[in-house]
This record gives C-alpha cells, sequence and structure tokens, in this order.
C-alpha cells in the first residue's frame, strides 16, 4: 500500500465512527424504544378510582381500552393532552371503549386538583406502589396504550396523544369483531 | 386460558405466603437493581438513583427475592416487561454481542497495523537502495558492531 493511500485511508477510517457518535446523541434515547409488550395480552390491574370505586381491566373484557398514565407534575404533555382525552371519553363512552387515567408518582392532591381542572369524568386510579406502571413498562409520563376487545395491547404512544391518535385507533380497535 | 390464569395467581398467591418472610438483605437488592437502568433517568441504575420510581422498582425486586424468585428471575422479570432496553449492560448474543465483540476486534487490528507499521520502519533498506552519503562500508560495519554490543 502507498504511502498516498494510507494518508487518507487513516481518517477515512476514523468517519464511520464519527458517523455512529453522531447518530447515538441525535436520537433520542427514549422516543425510539419499541415497548416489547405489543401484542401481548394487558397486565391485569385492580386499583382503587379517586371516588372511591373498584377499577379492574378484567371488568372491561370485551371493551376497546385506552390506558393512559399521567401526572399532575407533567408539564407540558399531561396539560396538553387532557381535553383530549377526556373529550375522547365522552365520544366513545356509549360505543364500547374505556377510557383509564393511572397517575402515577403523584400527591393525591395534586392529582385531584389536575382532574378537577380538567373536568374529567373517566375512572382515573393512583398508581400507588408503582407496580402497574411496570407491568406496562412505562418508563415516563405520558404514555397511552391501545387495548383491544380481547385484552391485547395493541398500540403504546409515549408523549401527549392527539386527537387524530386516539380516533384512529380506537376507530381500528372497535372494527376489530369481539 | 382464562380459567388457567385465576389458578396461576392462586398457586403464586400460595408461593408467595409459604416462601414469604425470607429476609432480603439490601445488598441483595441492589446487585439486581445495579443491572437495571432507572428509566426516568439517564444513565443511572435502579440502585444508584434517587428517584421515586427508582425506590418503587427497588421495592419490586426485594418482593420478588423475598417470594423465592432468583437475581436472574427477577431481572427476566423486568427485560418482560421493558425489553432489553431495561439492562444497563447489553445481552451477550444477537446483535448486541457487537457491542462486546467490536473494541476486542479493533484492538487486534490496531496491533497488527502497529506490528505491520513497526517492521516496516525498522526493515534495513532493500539491498539495491543507495546507501547514506558520506559513510563508507567499514564505519557502517563499525557502526552495526557497535549496536550489536549494546544491544546484548
Amino acid at each position: 500500500m502507498s504511502r498516498g493511500v494510507l494518508r487518507w485511508l487513516i481518517p477515512l477510517a476514523v468517519l464511520p465512527v464519527l458517523a455512529l457518535l453522531a447518530y447515538g446523541f441525535w436520537i433520542d434515547p427514549r422516543g425510539e424504544v419499541r415497548s416489547p409488550q405489543i401484542g401481548k395480552p394487558a397486565a391485569p390491574f385492580a386499583l382503587t378510582t379517586f371516588g372511591g370505586t373498584p377499577l379492574s381491566l378484567e371488568a372491561l373484557r370485551g371493551r376497546v381500552v385506552v390506558v393512559n398514565f399521567w401526572a399532575s407534575w407533567c408539564v407540558p404533555a399531561c396539560y396538553e393532552e387532557a381535553p383530549v382525552l377526556e373529550q375522547a371519553w365522552r365520544d366513545y363512552k356509549e360505543r364500547g371503549v374505556t377510557l383509564v387515567g393511572i397517575n402515577i408518582q403523584d400527591k393525591d392532591e395534586a392529582a385531584r386538583k389536575f382532574m378537577s381542572q380538567f373536568q374529567f369524568s373517566f375512572p382515573n386510579a393512583m398508581d400507588t406502589s408503582g407496580k402497574v406502571a411496570v407491568d406496562y413498562g412505562v418508563y415516563g409520563v405520558p404514555e397511552t396504550f391501545f387495548i383491544d376487545k380481547k385484552g391485547r395491547i395493541r398500540e403504546r404512544k409515549v408523549g401527549a396523544v392527539s386527537d387524530e391518535t386516539i380516533r384512529g385507533h380506537v376507530e381500528r380497535l372497535l372494527a376489530e369483531p369481539s | 386460558m382464562r380459567r388457567v390464569a385465576p389458578l396461576a395467581v392462586l398457586l403464586l398467591a400460595a408461593a408467595l405466603a409459604l416462601g414469604a418472610s425470607r429476609p432480603v438483605t439490601d445488598d441483595e437488592v441492589n446487585a439486581v437493581a445495579a443491572n437495571l437502568r432507572c428509566v426516568v433517568c439517564q444513565s443511572l441504575s435502579v440502585a444508584d438513583s434517587p428517584s421515586e420510581t427508582a425506590r418503587q422498582m427497588r421495592e419490586i425486586v426485594r418482593e420478588r427475592l423475598a417470594a423465592g424468585e432468583t437475581p436472574a428471575q427477577v431481572t427476566a422479570f423486568f427485560v418482560e416487561r421493558y425489553g432489553d432496553w431495561i439492562l444497563l449492560a447489553p445481552p451477550r448474543r444477537g446483535f448486541t454481542l457487537l457491542v462486546w465483540v467490536v473494541p476486542f476486534v479493533g484492538l487486534a487490528v490496531g496491533l497488527v497495523v502497529v506490528a505491520l507499521a513497526l517492521r516496516r520502519w525498522s526493515r534495513p533498506r532493500a539491498a539495491g537502495a543507495p546507501a547514506a552519503p558520506g559513510i563508507d562500508a567499514a564505519t557502517r560495519e563499525r557502526i552495526r558492531r557497535e549496536m550489536e554490543q549494546h544491544g546484548r
């Protein structure tokens, strides 16, 4: 190998390494994580809502269930999606869809204030031990899971959920045979 | 399937009731937690993070160990829910095996390159190459002998 080629080859060899580093720093370390939960049966849970009534996934079998993990300190994403969630619940509750809010890492008072601010009328419960969040592989708020009529997790949305996303997934799951 | 689930829950509850009360030390919990990524942190293990989430995850680790699970089973519990992402060290199989292998391959390649370069630089000039000007054969022979002596 001639000296001239070597002179070019050595800096060139650094390029792939630089490219890898640039890619590593560029991507969002959280956004791209694919959940192993998609397609699997949703983990059952039994919680008590802020209103004091029992809330379990088992009891909702046969309905399309949207499970949303949120916290009052989650600014701004949870505040952005809250009105969207409430509206979706009002539009779909008579059509076989249940929206479930699971509040994590929060204070009771702050969570209640959040719910009254957005006039939440769908069932919400606090996951005090954090076990439900771990069962769903939640690593931040907000995260939203779409569960089909057979109780399998079909979609997962990390970050604030938009009106189109909710309606798109819910309509598709509703159209499936039960 | 639907009938099996309550049975499994019952069996697990029974196992928990029987196996409970095994005391688990903080060291045992931390040994497992140190390999798990704190999900709300950046590059921090569940053992090292002071966050509430990490505290709850350590509690889950403790409960499962107390129920008689092995550290590997507890780790598998988290991997099942979060994927390999939850592990701070990528598993030594499949695609992530590359992470373990490439540095050593790189090191080996580097060593070979250095060895080749050293050989090239230290090799005496080819016979046909002109000798350095100003040094006659006798001087060169003396230098060679002296270097040999010093070399030993």
